[in-house]
């Protein structure tokens, strides 16, 4: 069994990304997928911070303190590229003209419901930033996650055991195991990573798994 | 003659008073008011509520005005980050309030103060946590949670240049809350780092118009420190 790399998920994520399309990435694994976008494709990255056609970061020794990221990060802008500020930046998101979001996760339900933000109902001061906007309002919505935590514990579930970011919202999952779909049905496994059975990611998901991996193939 | 430039930040903010509720632009260290941060240290206003997206990092700006005790409500959406250790202190000491807003609606509550829109629908934060106590409609078969306006007594705003009406523009990423924040205050005072002659400032590089904008002050604090 051949796990993908957080490099490899990150890539597969990008590769799946279409032509022209209008995504923000969420802060942690998901910054690696602008690196590993095609040649030759033009996916046009947002940032919440108020930046459109953001680059990579900057070589060392020519950062800008004025343009950085939603890490707070420095980085670069691509022509084409254009500031606008925040209420703009959450219109692009709220009102549905981002295409992608990809955000990780601690949970994603069966549903599509989304836990991403807050590890305890007791923890009173967990920073949410712009997650529950992102994923209540981008067109698509992908988790890129681990497949199970450090200690082995499903985090593709039946019913989220987290606080909610968001109900219903991901479409798509990315995990180090494999490439699903949620659909009305639940999960639908399209992919698996090298050597990876069916029976074996079953045994790592508290949820019921479709495998629609033919149907891709026909 | 309309002119907004005051001499220096004490002036601009000398009739800050207490119990107001404190609008302070940034996102991070870009954009951030820093000057009339200090400023607002030096004035002493007390039992203020202050609405930002970040709750301060380190001992200083910020997090120096809530360790002096006089903040009693922080409003932002990511209290928590690298070095927000009076934060911690202070609301594990259950000596600050803590309202948490999604990054996206903290903006829109202001954009609709601004705008003259007590209230409005969005779907985000519906089902959750932070939607719970608030009035809940659907919408195309969605539920959608009722956010107030969030209106300031003063908002503190950094822009890269100005002019003597208040007309600003903000440097890159930089712009972030201010042009928002800047509309939702009744008290709206800008630091600037370059102020230009009126028309200086080309009509369609204006990103807040001086309609916004009460007071400018001239500070020359370079870039925003990492």
């Amino acid at each position: 069994m051949q796990p993908w790399s957080r490099i490899q998920m990150a890539a597969r994520a990008a590769r799946d990304i279409p032509d022209g399309w209008y995504c923000n990435l969420g802060i942690g694994m998901p910054t690696l997928i602008a690196d590993h976008i095609p040649d030759g494709r033009e996916v046009v990255l947002h940032s919440e911070n108020g930046i459109l056609g953001m680059g990579p970061a900057p070589a060392k020794g020519e950062e800008d303190p004025w343009l950085v990221n939603a890490g707070k990060q420095p980085v670069t802008l691509h022509p084409g590229g254009s500031y606008f500020h925040h209420a703009d930046s959450f219109a692009m998101i709220r009102g549905g003209h981002i295409d992608l979001c990809v955000l990780g996760a601690f949970e994603v339900a069966a549903n599509g419901d989304i836990a991403n933000w807050a590890t305890s109902e007791n923890d009173t001061a967990p920073a949410v930033g712009g997650a529950m906007d992102l994923a209540a309002g981008a067109k698509n919505l992908w988790a890129l996650m681990e497949h199970t935590t450090k200690d082995g514990r499903p985090k593709l579930v039946e019913r989220c055991g987290y606080p909610l970011t968001a109900m219903a919202a991901v479409n798509r999952v990315y995990t180090n195991l494999a490439v699903l779909d949620v659909t009305e049905a639940g999960f639908a496994v399209r992919d698996l990573a090298p050597g990876v059975t069916l029976d074996h990611l079953r045994s790592v998901t508290a949820a019921s798994l479709r495998d629609a991996r033919e149907a891709e193939a026909a | 003659m309309i002119d907004k430039i005051v001499r220096d930040v004490a002036t601009a903010l000398e009739d800050v008073r207490d119990g107001s509720t404190v609008l302070v632009a940034g996102f991070g260290a870009a954009g951030q008011p820093d000057d009339l941060i200090e400023g607002l240290i030096e004035q002493g206003a007390r039992d203020l509520t202050v609405v930002c997206n970040n709750a301060g990092s380190g001992r200083v700006g910020l997090a120096r005005l809530m360790e002096l005790g006089r903040v009693r409500k922080i409003v932002c959406s990511f209290p928590r980050s690298q070095g927000s250790v009076v934060f911690e202190e202070l609301y594990k000491a259950g000596r600050l309030e803590l309202e948490i807003v999604p990054q996206g609606t903290l903006a829109e509550r202001m954009r609709a103060a601004g705008a003259g829109i007590p209230a409005f629908f969005t779907p985000t934060a519906a089902g959750t946590q932070l939607g719970r106590g608030k009035e809940v409609r659907e919408f195309d078969g969605k539920p959608h949670v009722l956010e107030m306006a969030l209106p300031g007594d003063v908002a503190l705003v950094e822009a890269w240049e100005a002019d003597r009406w208040g007309n600003l523009t903000h440097r890159r990423s930089g712009r972030n809350f201010n042009p928002v924040m800047a509309t939702a205050a009744k008290l709206t005072v800008v630091q600037a780092q370059h102020i230009v002659e009126l028309g200086a400032i080309e009509a369609e590089r204006v990103a807040t118009p001086g309609i916004f904008v009460d007071r400018v002050v001239h500070v020359t604090r370079g870039a925003p420190w990492a």
